[in-house]
Order: structure tokens, then sequence, then C-alpha cells
């Protein structure tokens, strides 16, 4: 049965990483949900986010070959319970909105959004949370007149106290 | 600090600080300075002018397998680069270490679609072990000695450095320092000796246990072991496509060769063992058949090296991520000293029934027209089993596989996951190149020979002292073989019109002959034998021969089709 599993992967931070990665999903044709990478707390070492829909069979396996790749230090796939996660919207409204429409204010609030910055012709509004409570703010808001909308790739922690470096010493005392 | 050098010479240094006094190249415009350094190290460090890139990395392979060693090769950028392809696909799936240099156009040149630009980092990436752009003189050696860390250390593989031509004209100083560790790569995985006692008490406690083995045993040296292990436990062993030669097929436990058109005994016992040992093989569609009817009355033991092939295709009851050797080693202490002889007999009784229905008629038959299989029957017999031999792909591969007795460790180099046609003729030239004083007979078709004939050129020029058997059915004949027995007989694009093989062998000044009765094969044979240096054999046979046994795509191993 195919379920949301997040994957993490620690890399060394080198040219190719990325590629090398996405290609293990383009050749077992498995698409990618969303992929997000940033600097672990780890120097020199860097962490991806991976969100796919997929068996827990295929999940093991694409992590194998993801682990098998020379500068991987350690991947971990999680089901969406055993992560903490949370993805970031940026929502371009006109600023008239707030003066035409009654609701823009109540919408903001009702979401939790933060407003970023306001322009004459533009205001830029902030969301954090899971998609659905995104997708939510986005359906709100394209009802009035949402002029452009982004969102970012899931990022998650997991739950389990194991920390990467022990990980990583436990890969040292392995060598 | 010593004095600067040009990267390229670098290059040149690190490759003998490796090991490395062969490699197989073609030169181009972006490869250049390195082509030019080599030039001062003629007396040191041979270069080998394939005629096409395909060949030199097929060359670097054939290199590899027969000498134990890293293969090299030598490609300039754009076409050059992407011409080795197909030979790094090949070396990734069949775990062979290479270290392929590739050329690049200059660092400020990256990107623009400059004259012979292409992305190689990027087309090659799913078929490299390991791959690094270099765009600085002095990241060279760092970049040189890992890749042949990479390449040589855990499972095999090809590893691709493609070294932009200012970097090959940059200064740098010289201090060579060999890579032995990577942060992020565990190549040898500690033995993990409970695993390995569970896996000894399960062996112990089997009826008809089973061993099934691959090239990993090769790659890990562990052909002594190997005897060893199975001469303590009296377990009957077979061996995959590549992992012949591993264990001598003489031995009285030796039960044959798995997979598609493997032995009748070792494919229908797979299915009724009670205990699967399976060490340095990866379960291939080829060997398994249907996965669903594969051994499934058997637990499983797997041990390999690649922790990813652990339950990719067969759930193993006890999965142990280690290299042969050591495995071997290990369980060797633990299992107790048996003979299973019974079991062993029905292994004997399958032999006899393939004896009668197949091997028998295929080695002395009566048709006009000669036959594959009493080619390679012969050819066996006459050196005893003790030659390297190459194949490419296709019928005469699974002939050759099936007849030919390979005696030596190394005598058995073929082109097995990738199934590259093309790949006999270039992997000879470098296993020849490898092992100099063996003898080297590539077996090739007539459909594959043509796909890198043009290295012919290379035996000419280079004194390659390879034989070469063509056998010529006029036909792709496996894919023949699957139009009759799949699709009717509807010959879709499988007859093959050739031109005079032997004529074209003269040209390139190869003494050849061309034999197609059998009264004089065996002369034929002597004669190319009896030849120093480079010969070519056409061997005209029978044109619609099917190879049995057989395991049709989607059955189960215990189906396999005796004729």
């Amino acid at each position: 049965m195919e379920k949301t599993y997040n994957i993490s992967v620690f890399t060394e931070n080198s040219i190719g990483m990325l590629s090398r990665i996405s290609l293990i999903f383009t050749r077992r044709h498995v698409n990618i949900e969303s992929i997000s990478a940033s600097p672990s707390e780890l120097e020199g070492i860097h962490r991806y986010t991976i969100v796919v829909n997929v068996t827990e069979e295929q999940v093991e396996k694409l992590v194998g070959q993801i682990e098998k790749q020379i500068e991987v230090l350690k991947a971990f796939f999680h089901l969406d319970d055993e992560v903490v996660y949370q993805e970031m919207a940026l929502y371009k409204i006109p600023t008239s909105m707030f003066s035409s429409d009654g609701n823009t204010e109540k919408i903001l609030r009702e979401h939790n959004a933060r407003v970023l910055t306001i322009e004459t012709e533009f205001t830029i509004v902030e969301k954090t949370g899971h998609s659905e409570d995104i997708k939510n703010l986005f359906d709100a808001l394209k009802q009035i007149n949402l002029l452009e909308f982004v969102s970012s790739g899931r990022v998650a922690i997991s739950k389990p106290m194991k920390t990467l470096e022990k990980h990583l010493e436990e890969l040292k005392t392995i060598n | 600090m010593s004095q600067e050098i040009r990267g390229a010479e670098v290059v040149i240094k690190c490759l003998i600080a490796e090991g490395t006094h062969t490699v197989f190249g073609y030169p181009g415009g972006a490869i250049m300075p390195i082509y030019d350094a080599m030039y001062d190290y003629k007396d040191t460090f041979k270069h080998i002018l394939v005629r096409h890139e395909q060949g030199g990395i097929h060359a670097a392979q054939g290199l590899a397998r027969s000498s134990r060693t890293v293969g090299v090769c030598f490609a300039t950028s754009g076409p050059g680069a992407t011409n080795l392809v197909t030979g790094l696909a090949d070396a990734m799936i069949d775990s062979t270490p290479l270290v392929c240099i590739t050329g690049q156009v200059a660092s400020h040149l990256l990107g623009t679609d400059a004259f012979q630009e292409t992305d190689v980092i990027g087309i090659t990436m799913p078929v490299t072990k390991w791959s690094i752009q270099i765009t600085k003189a002095s990241d060279i050696q760092a970049a040189i000695a890992k890749a042949f860390y990479i390449a040589k250390s855990g499972r095999p593989g090809p590893v691709l450095i493609d070294i932009t031509k200012d970097a090959q004209f940059g200064m740098t100083s010289f201090d060579y320092k060999f890579c032995t560790e990577i942060r992020s790569y565990n190549p040898m995985p500690t033995l993990k000796v409970d695993a390995l006692k569970e896996a000894a008490t399960l062996i112990n406690s089997a009826k008809k246990p089973y061993l099934v083995i691959g090239q990993g045993i090769l790659l890990s040296n562990a052909e002594k072991e190997l005897l060893a292990f199975v001469e303590k436990s009296g377990i009957p062993v077979a061996s995959t496509l590549l992992g012949l030669g591993a264990f001598s097929p003489d031995h009285n436990l030796y039960a044959g060769y798995l997979g598609m058109h493997g032995n009748y005994g070792p494919n229908i016992k797979t299915n009724e063992c009670d205990v699967l040992i399976a060490i340095g093989m990866r379960f291939d569609d080829r060997v398994t058949g249907d996965l669903s009817r594969y051994a499934k009355q058997a637990k499983v033991i797997h041990i390999d090296i690649d922790k990813s092939e652990l339950n990719k295709n067969v759930p193993a009851e006890i999965a142990i991520h280690s290299d042969a050797k050591g495995a071997l080693t290990e369980l060797t202490k633990w299992v107790d000293a048996k003979s299973h002889d019974a079991w062993l007999q029905e292994f004997k009784d399958c032999d006899k029934i393939e004896h009668d229905m197949v091997i028998n008629d295929a080695v002395n038959p009566t048709s006009n027209e000669l036959k594959m299989a009493e080619v390679m029957n012969k050819l066996s017999e006459k050196t005893k089993g003790n030659s390297i031999v190459v194949t490419d792909v296709g019928q005469h591969q699974m002939i050759t596989s099936r007849y030919y007795k390979y005696k030596k460790h190394i005598g058995n180099i073929t082109s097995g996951g990738l199934g590259t046609m093309g790949f006999a003729l270039p992997a000879a030239i470098g296993a020849k190149v490898g092992a100099p004083s063996e003898e080297v007979i590539a077996i090739i078709g007539d459909g594959g020979f043509q796909m890198t004939i043009q290295e012919l050129g290379t035996i000419m020029q280079s004194k390659i002292g390879v034989k070469i058997i063509v056998l010529n059915n006029n036909f792709l004949g496996m894919v023949r073989q699957w139009q009759e027995l799949f699709f009717e007989k509807r010959y879709s694009g499988t007859d093959i019109e050739n031109p005079d093989f032997v004529a074209i062998a003269k040209g390139y000044g190869i003494e050849s002959a061309k034999v197609s009765v059998r009264e004089n094969l065996d002369s034929a044979l002597d004669a190319m034998l009896n030849h120093k240096g480079a010969y070519f054999l056409e061997v005209v046979v029978e044109q619609e021969e099917n190879v049995f046994p057989m395991i049709e795509t989607g059955a189960a191993v215990s189906d396999i089709r005796l004729n």
C-alpha cells in the first residue's frame, strides 16, 4: 500500500549530489512530491528532505540506493507521524484588497498568517504549516484576489532521539 | 615545495603511482595536454590507441578482469566521452573497477555549448559509481587517489574524472597520497560473526543445502575459501554466468551453471533445496526466472558486499552484509563436516537427463552443419579449459558458458548484466594486455563482431596476440530464437547479410581462416591455437540452432525446458 514517506538524506556538500539522488527516483519511475536541501547542524554536511508516496518496499529500496552513493553519509525514512514537519508559503495579494474586501484581515487572522511587507501595490503574506493549512489559505485568498503564490518543499525532523552525530560515530567505528 | 608541473603530467604520475602502466584511449582536442604529457613517459607508461572510445573502455574492462587491477581509459570531451557510456553502464552492472579520464573544454567555456562540450558528468551519473569534474590542476591528485580507492573497494565499479583543459595546463606541485578512507563510504563492513554463526546453524540443520555463487567470489579473491567451505560442508555449488571460473567444473560438488540457459539440475534443484546459500550474487532475473516462484520452499541465506542487494529481489531469512572472503572463512569454521550424497545424486541424475536430452547431441551432432556447442566443446578440450575466454552477447555466449569448462579463475570474461553486443573483441584485447602470458580467445557472433569490428585495427597496430572465433550463423541468433519460439517465426530484422570476414581480418594483417565442415574443425582450431600472435577464425554454423535448456521469460526456474 502506498503511503507518504519522509526521506532524510545526509550528504557531503559536493557538486552534483542533488542530481545523483534525484536520478535514483527517476530511474525507478517514482515521482518526488517535494524536496528541499539545506545545511545540517554539522558543518559541511547537507540535509535533504524528500517526500514520496510509495510502498514500504519501494521506500526501503530507494533509501538503500541513496545510501549506496559514495558521498551520502546516511539516509532514513519515516512516516508522517514519526516526524515533525513544516512547509512555508508566500502569497502576493493587492494591498487594495484590505480596503475593498472586508474579509481579508479576518482570513489572515484565522489562518495565523503573517504580513511580511506592504507596498503600495501589493502585500506579501507568509504562512507556515502543513500543506493542507497552506492550501486552505490559498483557497481563501484565491476567491478574492491572489496575484502570486509560492511554497517551499517540506522540511522534516524525525522524532526519535538518535542524532546524526551518533550515526556518524557508528560509521567510523565500522570503518 | 617540490617543483610545479602541469596538471596533465600530474595525471600520468598519479596513474603510475597507482600501478597503471597501460591505458586505452583516443585523443582529441580537450585531452591533448594529457597526451602531450604522456609523450615524456613512453618508457614507463603505455598508451594503446583504440579505434573507438567504446573499444577503449571495453578493453579497460577486459584488462581489469584479467589482471584484477583497475582498468584505465582516456577519451576526449563531447563525443569521445559520450562513447564511453555503454562501457560505463556495463562496468557498473558487472562491478568492474575502472577509472575513466575524460578531457573537458576549458572551465570558462563550461555550459556555453562550446565545440565538443557536453555535460559528461550529468550524462554518466547513473552509470558511474562516482564521478567528479576537475577545474583546477591542484585538485587532480586527490581526485585520482579517491577514484582508484572507490573503483576497486567494496563492490567495484567505474569512476569517471572529467578534467577541464585549463586544469590540465595549470601548474601544481606533485605529492601523491593514496586515499584510504572516505567518511561517507564504508566499503568493507565488519564481519557479523553472530549472523554468520546463525547461518552456519541453519546450514548444519539442512537436509538439502544448496550454494549458489556469483562474481563476488572472484572479486574478493575468495576461490580458496569457497573450495574449503564447499569441501567441508559437502554442499553442491552452482554458479551464475559471471561466477564461472570461481569453482572448478571438474569438482564432484560442482552442480553447474545457473540461469535462463544454464544447466538443468542447478535450476530445478533451486526449487527443491531447503536452504539456499547465495554468496556474491544478486539474484538477477536471468537467474531467478519468476521471482514469485523462486526458491519459495527454501530458507535463504544471502551474503553480499552491496547492502542494497540484500532483500532486493529475494527476501532472505538471514541477510549478511559482508564480502565473500571474510564470510566464507568464518562460515567454514562453524559448519559441520558433512556429505550429502543422496542430495548430490539428485543433481547427478539431472545431469544425466541433460546429457541424454541435450548435451550428447549438441557436442556430437549428426547434422551436416556445424553446431556451436561442438565447436565450444572442442575448444574447451583442446585448451583444457585453461584459456581466458571472452564472450560477446547472444547464443554463442550462452553456448560458451555451457560448454567451455573454465579452469582459470580469470578465465571467463563476458558482458553479463548489461548484455553489451560488441563487448568481446575490445575486452579480449584488454584481457590479453592484462594477462599477456595467457591464451585469450574471443568468441563472438556475427552480429556483435560488427559492432566493434574496427578494433581489429588496434590488434594490428599494437600486435595484440588474441585469438578470435566468430560463430557465424548469418542471423542475430538469440533474437531469432525468441522470434521462432515466441513470435511465430516472424523473423523481423534478424537475418543479417555479412561481409567476407576473413578478407576483412586479412586486410588488418591478421592471419585468418574459415571453416564450415566438420572434418576440418579440428585442424582449423589447431591451426589457430598453434599460431603465435593474433588469429581470426570464422566458423560457419547451423543457421537456426536454438540454445537449450531454456527458462522462458516469466517461467519458474523449475519449468526449465530441455527442448
